[in-house]
């Protein structure tokens, strides 16, 4: 965005102080439009009263990010891609994370193509407190042939994730189009031969685009300023990803040299990038597992610098496990730790005589300790003390987890050691061990320290619970 | 870290979870091993106990190492060629008539003002030591494998050596089983067959703990070692903060003139000892800190000011956390550093270590599977672990990390692959990627 500061972002507000966002004064709320955790649009006033029609437009412009945020697919899974502001992610955070499409040939026998798809739909990975997924389907037209890609994609459309149309072919693209009119695919792609082609089409459908010119930099600004002026707003730039060697290296850096560019503020190429480490299965690499292996280090080097959305291939969970997690982390809001409300939990259906653990509010934490207990059927009461979102060990280390915070968020939650459970015991992190002395004079109650690894847990039941009287 | 684990406690573990590969172990006794900081919280019981256990995998890997170990057999592209794509002329276009030339330029990073230190390990004959040859670490002058300045040292690997027999699984066992019992030969097979740039030898015996091998005894391993292979060393200690410094300054006594890495100076003990011992028998210090740059600079400072380590001896450790146990900390940290460093911090202008086999701590790595019915398989653990140490070390590589401590063989061949990739040392066919929506896979 082109303003920093609360007060230029206010500047353009009503100013009344009315608080219909939300906000007791305009200028939190200006505050929130820098952060990014606001729009204009929850400032009613702004929006409905037509004096502010102009201040409006002009706020807008000036909060778009630098990389234009483009939308692929309709519904519940349609996917954001772009809208960076920063080219590290400690400066901000980085926005819409990279997605993942996995490819299907409209040459492949039907019941494989659907069950693939399905198996792109369904696929999930639980991670503090929500599920990793994939994002989309690349059909490719194998075949070149119109009537083979438009019955493909109606199969994959049918399924209701976000396609991406790939031919070089006006003819094939159109044909896939004319069946999937209202699901807003991306078309890939306008090249050096068929812009016209494809550039009409992205306008007559009204569909996001991929410009696509390998390893040159200044005909692929051409083709995206082509496009810009004859006004196709949503581009996506593929600048070709090599597999192997200096076409590699290459790759990497014409990666850097766009974002570097779009984030300082050239326009004509501030756009998302595509990224193919599909091209890992052309390299020559005779074994699967391997040409999978090359596969996931490309999705990870684009999935760092700067690729918005990729086409890949492998669906081998030791592929696509260690690509949604780093996507997770890469784009993770470093701002905030990721935490879960500090509360009690009631993990399966605890009783009076069910033991009664803590662990922290850091999500990762909470998780981990959770599901270690819910997939090992332990009822029990599991209190999240407010650590500010940090870990048992660095918080016991750093001082958000003491007999005073533990204390204070029982008190918080309402829950009383005496009188709810019949038992008058806590069970506690291993890694807080020495905190037990504290905690039995704060609270009053017999404290047993627990295993160091919540998967233990279930063996450390067994052994010690119920407690001995 | 202060993780005490008694190996009881680790089978149990593992049992809850699981693990088969925990046969062919053979637990002496209750012992009580320390975990503490082997180098960046390094947990090398762990990944040891965790290795692979079919001899089917491991000759799979093998090959695998062996097609990432040398530079050619990728290239060759496997496609089916595709047909052209035809035009037709009746969707020519009224909108778009003709291109609209644009030139694309982007400027370097200005503020990139410092170079990073270059850092040696090893002493060749010509300066006074037997190494065959030097590595050197450092020297950047932008982001590591970036356009704005050439890159001039690519990317070391140091792998793991104990002092002591380890349990082991099967697969890594198999591996390593036959020079396990002597550093010398575990040393020469790291670096013979699976191309280690240098040794890690970790005396983690001398642990009062484990078998408390006097610092003296110790020394004799180092000196095994040297004199089995010629590449440069890392000398790690337990982790022991009271024992370490003793430790670690008799290893670098029968190295002197060696210019070893000692691992690994901290702020939690007596760093100045281990600064010493650097300086009297020419050796660098790695200098590790958990997480914080702020730490990081205060031990780089005490060790440069207080200790008067001269900048050319000084690797930093800033942590290495896994992927999805914490690798957007660790990953955000290294690059703060770098950046920082880049631009003038010149307490921080240092090259950067990653325990990378700390990736082998995350359970998606080791897990059999998921502990969460509803999750996707989690498919084979055995591809799995490599994959997870190759990301984690990849992504710090991107955030300019140099060297990288690690143990399976296809992960080092791997990352070695590809970070050599982006640093332009791979030649390769150009594969014609515009044939790809064609392709046969
Ligand atoms: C990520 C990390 C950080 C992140 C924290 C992010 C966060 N939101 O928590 C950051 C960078 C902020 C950080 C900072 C610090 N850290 Co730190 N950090 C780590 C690291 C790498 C991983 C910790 C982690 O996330 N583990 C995963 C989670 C899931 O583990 P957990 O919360 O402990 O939960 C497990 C168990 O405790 C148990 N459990 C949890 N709840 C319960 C409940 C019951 C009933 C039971 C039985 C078990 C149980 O099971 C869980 C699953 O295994 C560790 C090193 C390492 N590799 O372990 C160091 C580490 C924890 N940090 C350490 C330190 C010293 C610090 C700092 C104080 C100083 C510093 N050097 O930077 C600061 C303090 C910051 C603060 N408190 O404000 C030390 C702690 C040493 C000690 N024991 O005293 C460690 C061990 C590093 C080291 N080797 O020295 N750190
Ligand atoms: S709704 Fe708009 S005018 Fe009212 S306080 Fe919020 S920002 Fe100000």
């Amino acid at each position: 965005m082109k303003i920093n500061s609360p007060l230029e972002a206010y500047k353009f507000l009503p100013q009344t102080n009315c608080g219909e966002c939300g906000h007791t004064t305009c200028m939190a709320f200006a505050s929130t439009l820098i952060d990014r955790s606001g729009k204009t649009k929850d400032c009613p006033p702004l929006i409905k009263e037509k004096k502010f029609a102009k201040k409006l437009v002009e706020l807008d412009r000036l909060l778009a990010p630098e990389i234009r945020q483009i939308t692929i697919g309709v519904g519940e899974r349609a996917a954001n891609i772009g809208g960076d502001d920063v080219l590290y992610r400690h400066k901000l955070t980085f926005f819409n994370r990279t997605k993942m499409f996995f490819d299907v040939a409209d040459n492949m026998d039907e019941a494989a193509l659907v069950e693939r798809v399905k198996s792109i739909a369904d696929y999930k990975k639980f991670y503090v407190g929500h599920n990793l997924l994939l994002d989309g389907v690349a059909i490719r037209a194998a075949s070149n042939d119109p009537a083979k890609f438009a019955a493909a994609v109606k199969k994959v459309a049918e399924v209701g994730l976000p396609m991406i149309f790939c031919s070089f072919n006006p003819e094939v693209l159109k044909a896939g189009l004319e069946v999937a009119k209202d699901k807003n695919p991306l078309l890939y792609a306008a090249n050096k031969d068929n812009w016209k082609e494809v550039g009409e089409l992205a306008l007559e459908y009204n569909v996001p685009v991929v410009v696509s010119v390998f390893n040159d930099l200044d005909g692929l600004k051409t083709l995206a300023k082509t496009f810009a002026e004859a006004g196709i707003k949503d581009i996506v730039l593929d600048p070709g990803t090599y597999p192997t060697g200096k076409g590699l290296k290459d790759t990497f850096t014409n990666f850097l040299k766009i974002r570097r560019a779009g984030i300082k503020g050239d326009t004509d190429i501030a756009y998302p990038i595509m990224a193919l480490p599909f091209t890992a299965w052309m390299a020559g690499i005779a074994d699967p597992v391997s040409a999978s292996y090359w596969e996931t280090v490309m999705a990870s080097i684009f999935t760092i610098k700067y690729g918005d959305i990729m086409i890949l291939h492998s669906m081998e969970p030791y592929a696509t496990m260690p690509e949604v997690h780093l996507i997770d982390t890469i784009y993770t809001d470093p701002r905030t730790p990721v935490a879960v409300d500090s509360k009690m939990y009631k993990v399966g259906e605890p009783t009076a005589d069910s033991p009664v653990l803590f662990t922290t509010n850091f999500a990762l934490t909470y998780y981990t300790v959770e599901s270690d207990l819910t997939s090992n059927g332990i009822d029990c009461w599991l209190l999240a003390v407010d650590t500010d979102g940090i870990g048992v060990e660095a918080a016991a280390a750093g001082g958000q987890l003491s007999a005073e915070k533990v204390k204070a968020s029982f008190d918080s939650a309402g829950f009383d050691l005496k009188k709810d459970v019949t038992h008058n015991t806590l069970v506690i992190p291993g890694l807080s061990a020495r905190l037990q002395g504290d905690l039995e004079d704060a609270l009053d109650t017999r404290v047993l320290v627990g295993p160091m690894d919540s998967g233990r847990l279930p063996g450390w039941m067994e052994k010690n619970w119920p407690p001995k009287k | 870290m202060a993780k005490k684990v008694k190996l009881s406690e680790i089978t149990d573990m593992f049992k809850g979870m699981d693990v088969t590969s925990l046969e062919g172990v053979t637990i002496e006794g209750d012992i009580e091993i320390d975990l503490s900081g082997l180098g960046g919280g390094f947990d090398p019981m762990l990944a040891a106990l965790i290795g692979q256990e079919s001899a089917v995998l491991a000759q799979h890997f093998s090959r695998l190492a062996g097609m990432f170990g040398y530079p050619v057999g990728i290239g060759v592209p496997a496609v089916a060629p595709a047909t052209a794509p035809a035009i037709s002329p009746a969707l020519a276009a009224p909108k778009l008539k003709d291109l609209i030339p644009a030139k694309f330029d982007v400027a370097n990073i200005a503020e990139w003002t410092t170079q990073i230190q270059e850092v040696p390990i090893g002493n060749t004959s010509a300066d006074g030591g037997t190494r065959g040859k030097r590595v050197l670490l450092g020297g950047e002058k932008a982001l590591p494998f970036y356009f704005d300045a050439p890159m001039p040292n690519r990317n070391q690997v140091t792998i793991d050596v104990f002092d002591m027999r380890i349990g082991l699984a099967k697969a890594v066992k198999e591996n390593y089983d036959d020079v396990m019992d002597s550093p010398g030969e575990w040393a020469k097979k790291n670096v013979e067959k699976f191309n280690a740039d240098m040794i890690t030898i970790h005396l983690i015996s001398t642990d009062p703990l484990i078998k408390d091998t006097p610092a003296k005894e110790a020394a004799k391993t180092v000196e095994e070692v040297l004199q089995a292979v010629d590449v440069p060393i890392a000398i790690g200690g337990s982790g022991n903060p009271q024992k370490d410094p003793e430790v670690l300054a008799r290893a670098a006594e029968v190295a002197e003139g060696e210019r070893c890495l000692l691992a690994s100076a901290s702020l939690n003990l007596d760093y100045a000892a281990i600064a010493e011992a650097a300086l009297k028998y020419d050796h660098d210090v790695l200098s590790w800190t958990q997480l914080d740059m702020n730490s990081q600079k205060e031990l780089n400072r005490k060790l440069m000011k207080q200790c008067n380590v001269p900048r050319d001896r000084i690797i930093m450790d800033p942590t290495t956390a896994a992927l999805g146990y914490g690798l957007d900390y660790a990953y955000t940290n290294m690059e703060r550093i770098r950046l920082a460093a880049l631009m003038g911090d010149d307490e921080l202008t240092f090259p950067m270590s990653s325990g990378t086999t700390n990736a082998w701590g995350a359970r998606e790595s080791w897990m059999v599977s998921s502990p969460l019915k509803e999750d996707s398989d989690w498919g084979p653990r055995e591809y799995r672990g490599p994959i997870w140490e190759i990301v984690t070390g990849l992504s710090l590589a991107i955030a300019g990390n140099d060297l990288f401590m690690m143990m399976h063989p296809t992960s080092v061949a791997v990352l070695k692959q590809i970070t050599q990739t982006l640093f332009g040392m791979i030649e390769t066919e150009q594969v014609d990627i515009a044939k790809w929506i064609g392709a046969e896979v």
